[in-house]
């Protein structure tokens, strides 16, 4: 059927578009790396990253770092998220609250999780407790200023409206408050998981035995660019699949918004 | 106009030498001077007036928005401190929760009520305004006039003593404003409740008002209280309804000072 071919040609289209670059990227790479031009050393080709990769995936090493980072990132992250919604929440909708806090949390927003590393080593140990703090200070702040942001866009019009209507305060924060900041909520979730995953690998530099941060530090002191770009490209495809699932929730979520897509 | 508001029957709405300043820094502005006007139980209203001549004002004073002013505003004996339930509000936006469906948007003011209630009421008004099966709709979903029509079911779904419109249909397109305008008629008499309309559209005004209160800008205050002694639902092209028009009209455009006719 002519319409159903068509639709199928479109989907193929548009895949090939989203692929387009990274195809091309990783083309152009190895042809400069058969023909010498990128010495092993500096960059080695995609084909030898693909067995290291490989190898990784059968020897099962890559499973177990994969699930030690997965576990101290939704750690983390879910700490940021309760906490980070939590006091976005308050501080958004209780003016003296969000004053109170105000100063405090731009203060410390500033400070990058790295420098918190030698607390969190005092703090917690060097266990599992100070990774999954470092990742959770990183994740914590985006998530907590989008909260309050979206919050504080809040229509006054639709306040306008609440209050001719005598609508009881708990209604107001459910029904106009919490259902307006949504997406800017979403972002700050989106945002503070990609901070987690980028996190993971400063925190992994603390005594870890295991993670895909150790993965790559380690092989970078043995100078195996190879491995270490197999971490790499396996934290980036993991922050993407994550954030896919977000952006997902989020669609799903937020289904009465028309919003520009692009031109 | 020494009546005192116990003459008045219940439910009134009486405004006495109501004047407003706003405070701008180029200086205190008068948005509104020394406004008297009584509004009886079941009446419509249209106030008619340019931009700027501070007919929204009026109204936001009515619903209460607005608490800083000289003068006596009173509902039905009780002076107005705060927005409330026994005034609903129409305004030139929809004001529609788009996360909300039309049934849910319209349940939104009825707080304090069983269920059953609210479900009965949403029902209700949802066949006032025609649109029953768009209960489940989403905002994004509906027309200019389909949303507004919500607005007004959500407005009216309260009970209020007054539905203040503050210009609901100057974003419309002629034709489904003037369709919009036999809906608010047909609305003012199946609910008997009292209206005040705020437009700038001159037919609008004289299709729908008892009165049509034609207000002068800068300060605004009343130049004419227009009585429309004319039955509905009104012919906009009878002899006597063009005669209204050409006399509020004149009201705006007549008194052109001599000196404005030169030009250097």
């Amino acid at each position: 059927m002519a319409i159903k071919g068509n639709s199928f040609l479109n989907r193929t289209a548009h895949l090939a578009g989203y692929v387009l670059i990274p195809v091309l990227l990783l083309a152009g790479w190895q042809f400069l790396s058969s023909f010498g031009v990128i010495r092993p050393m500096i960059l080695p080709s995609p084909a030898q990253v693909a067995e290291v990769f490989w190898q990784l995936v059968e020897s099962g090493e890559l499973a177990k770092h994969v699930g030690s980072s997965a576990l101290r990132v939704v750690e983390g992250f879910a700490l940021a998220a309760a906490g980070g919604l939590a006091l976005g929440v308050g501080a958004g909708i209780f003016r003296g609250f969000g004053r109170l806090v105000e100063l405090p949390i731009q203060l410390i927003k500033p400070i990058p999780p790295i420098a918190w590393i030698p607390l969190a080593i005092l703090w917690f140990g060097i266990g599992e407790g100070a990774k999954v703090y470092i990742i959770f200070i990183g994740a914590f702040f985006p998530i907590l200023i989008n909260t309050i942001d979206g919050i504080r866009q809040t229509d006054v019009r639709f306040v306008e409206l609440a209050r001719i209507l005598e609508v009881p305060r708990w209604r107001f924060i459910r029904q106009v408050i919490l259902p307006g900041a949504l997406p800017q909520i979403m972002t700050g979730l989106r945002i503070g998981l990609n901070i987690a995953w980028m996190c993971v690998v400063a925190a992994e530099l603390i005594a870890a035995s295991s993670g895909i941060g150790f993965l790559i530090m380690d092989a970078r002191l043995l100078s195996q660019t190879d491995i270490v770009l197999a971490g790499m490209i396996t934290m980036g495809f993991l922050g993407k699949v994550t954030d896919d699932l977000l952006q997902k929730l989020e669609t799903r979520l937020v289904t009465w918004r028309n919003a520009f897509s692009g031109h | 106009m020494s009546e005192s508001i116990i003459d008045h029957p219940a439910g009134s709405l009486v405004i006495q030498g109501l004047s407003k300043t706003f405070q701008q820094k180029s200086g205190p502005v008068t948005a509104l001077a020394d406004i008297d006007l009584t509004i009886a139980p079941g009446q419509f209203i249209s106030i008619v007036g340019g931009s700027g001549c501070g007919k929204s004002t009026l109204l936001r004073i009515i619903a209460g928005f607005e608490t800083d002013y000289a003068g006596q505003v009173t509902l039905g004996g009780k002076p107005i401190r705060k927005p409330g339930l026994d005034r609903g509000m129409v305004f030139q936006e929809h004001r529609l929760l788009p996360w909300l469906t039309v049934e849910q948007n319209i349940a939104f003011g009825l707080n304090g009520l069983p269920a059953d209630e609210v479900r009965r009421r949403v029902e209700e008004h949802l066949e006032l305004v025609g649109l029953e099966s768009f209960a489940k709709a989403y905002p994004a979903q509906l027309s200019g006039g389909m949303s507004q029509r919500v607005a007004i079911a959500r407005a009216l779904a309260n009970r209020p003593d007054i539905l203040l419109l503050d210009e609901p249909l100057g974003a419309l397109d002629a034709l489904t404003k003037i369709q919009m305008q036999n809906e608010l008629l047909r609305i003012w008499q199946a609910e008997k409740t009292t209206m005040v309309l705020v437009t700038h559209d001159i037919d609008e005004a004289l299709f729908l008002g008892d009165q049509v209160v034609v207000m002068s800008s800068r300060p605004g205050t009343i130049k004419r209280i227009v009585p429309v002694p004319l039955c509905r639902p009104r012919d906009r092209s009878s002899p006597d309804f063009m005669e209204l028009r050409r006399e509020i009209y004149g009201e705006f455009f007549s008194a052109r000072s001599p000196e404005t006719d030169f030009s250097i």
